[in-house]
């Protein structure tokens, strides 16, 4: 327990009443009460989360964006405008996903990175090595902290609360893009299926940006909510529905990869061979039909064979049903079965996300 | 510090024994249990006319969180279970010890309820587990 590592707002969640658990080599809050609550504060006014433990990566040097055009599996010429956003995963040369990440073109000779927590380790160990011969500089900033604000009144509650220099441009970001001002840096992006802003700032300042959210009325919420949110808007989470053995095209990913033209990306090959040989699982969205709870690597069938796993499952609090995502066979049928604790229940196959902006997506 | 009331017996596993006269028990998960466990949102009890032993996997209760199995406290009959859980298990988490509770046993040997925890007892362990 006590070789945990703790954010700074560490004392902070346990005034505020959660419960902490080990996540990821960090001592984390899972909910401060009612983790259903803590969700719906999300869909429908505004939820808080903690942070900072996921790493900013600061990239520096001349070279930077070629680097990055070679880095990662998106391609980052969709980069135009300086503060934009791309998400993207980082391949291993066999094709596997090291970490999925956000990017931000800050600058010419300057982009940012935000990656996992628990990969970050293996992630600047990675990139390092990678950016040597482009003359990059990788900088983890173990200096910043972050927290995301989420939910259809996120920006409202939150713009009042950022330094003046920074309120504008701010309140000005469309989807998927960022300013920045000094050490501050607000990007209108999250990972609940809602708007919202991610604010990273100096570590000795996240504290009391932390208690004045809380004073305008936007709810702690903890890792608990964070996973529901998340899984209701069909993002996957690194570890458990990808990971260093799995390919993007095999994990609903598809679309993040670039293959348009030659570019020469790390795991490009892999992929194309994989393409080539055909047969890549589907990776799909499973609602439980009855009674129960999807949970990640309950076997999957079609008649008698099995033909997958759930890679996350839950309850989702929105819908009132049980969610899932899965990767299935290829030739897997529209008629799915679920073993759960050694009983067969049906699924039915639907299209992500399930939830979105507060609404339903798919059909009950 | 979570309830534990002190007419009830207790198990390390963190079940809820109460007697109910003429051999017969309540069982249910105790206010520590379901505080761990967080928002409870299935529950799948036994069948009655089950003839469960004690630490029998008798019931699974399952959070937003994760599934927990519920071993069962003493050996019987389960003559009575709580069907209102199955629309309702966020009952277990606003009040365990009372509407909350799962199913019913018709005690096959009423001492071994005299072997569980007493309420003190089973608040120390607890404490115990805590650090």
């Amino acid at each position: 327990m006590g070789a945990d590592r703790k954010t700074v707002l560490n004392a902070v969640h346990r005034e505020m009443g959660a419960r902490m658990v080990p996540f990821g080599g960090w001592d984390m809050p899972v909910h401060y009460g009612s983790q259903i609550e803590e969700h719906h504060a999300v869909r429908q006014d505004a939820g808080m989360f903690d942070v900072c433990h996921m790493t900013v990566v600061d990239l520096r040097g001349e070279r930077v964006r070629e680097f990055l055009t070679h880095l990662l599996a998106n391609d980052v010429a969709k980069l135009k405008t300086p503060g934009k956003a791309l998400y993207s995963c980082m391949l291993n040369p066999e094709g596997g996903v090291i970490d999925d990440l956000i990017v931000y073109y800050m600058a010419d000779e300057w982009f940012r990175m935000v990656v996992n927590a628990a990969t970050t380790e293996k992630d600047v160990a990675w990139i390092t090595e990678q950016a040597r011969p482009y003359g990059v500089q990788v900088e983890p900033r173990f200096d910043l902290g972050m927290i995301a604000v989420q939910g259809p009144n996120a920006r409202e509650k939150a713009l009042p609360l950022l330094p003046s220099g920074l309120r504008e441009a701010a309140a000005e970001l469309k989807p998927f893009h960022a300013a920045t001002d000094g050490h501050w840096f607000v990007g209108r992006t999250g990972y609940t299926g809602e708007d919202g802003f991610e604010i990273v700032l100096p570590e000795s300042e996240t504290e009391a940006l932390w208690r004045a959210l809380a004073d305008a009325g936007v709810r702690p919420c903890g890792l608990g909510a964070r996973d529901t949110l998340r899984l209701e808007a069909g993002m996957n989470l690194y570890g458990q529905d990808m990971d260093e053995q799995t390919s993007p095209l095999a994990a609903g990913l598809g679309w993040t990869v670039a293959m348009a033209d030659e570019r020469d990306f790390i795991g490009r090959s892999a992929l194309e061979a994989q393409q080539a040989a055909g047969d890549i699982p589907r990776f799909v969205g499973v609602l439980l039909e009855g009674r129960g709870v999807l949970r990640g690597h309950q076997k999957i069938y079609d008649g008698d064979r099995e033909v997958g796993e759930i890679t996350s499952g839950g309850f989702s609090p929105t819908l009132e049903r049980s969610i899932g995502m899965a990767r299935v066979a290829a030739d897997a049928g529209e008629r799915l079965d679920v073993d759960i604790r050694g009983k067969r229940l049906p699924l039915k196959r639907v299209k992500l996300p399930f939830v979105r902006n507060g609404q339903a997506c798919i059909e009950l | 510090m979570s309830n534990i009331p002190s007419d009830y017996r207790y198990t390390k596993t963190h079940e809820w024994v109460r007697d109910d006269g003429d051999g017969v028990v309540a069982v249910g998960i105790t206010d520590h249990a379901q505080e761990l466990l967080g928002d409870l949102v299935f529950v799948e009890l036994p069948e009655v006319g089950a003839e469960l032993a004690a630490g029998d996997e008798c019931a699974v209760v399952e959070s937003v969180k994760a599934a927990s199995d519920v071993y069962c406290p003493v050996s019987g009959e389960v003559v009575e279970i709580n069907e209102a859980l199955v629309d309702a298990p966020e009952t277990i988490n606003t009040d365990p010890y009372d509407a909350g509770w799962m199913f019913k046993l018709k005690l096959l040997d009423e001492g071994e309820v005299e072997n569980l925890m007493d309420a003190e007892a089973y608040a120390e362990h607890c404490e115990s587990e805590e650090h």
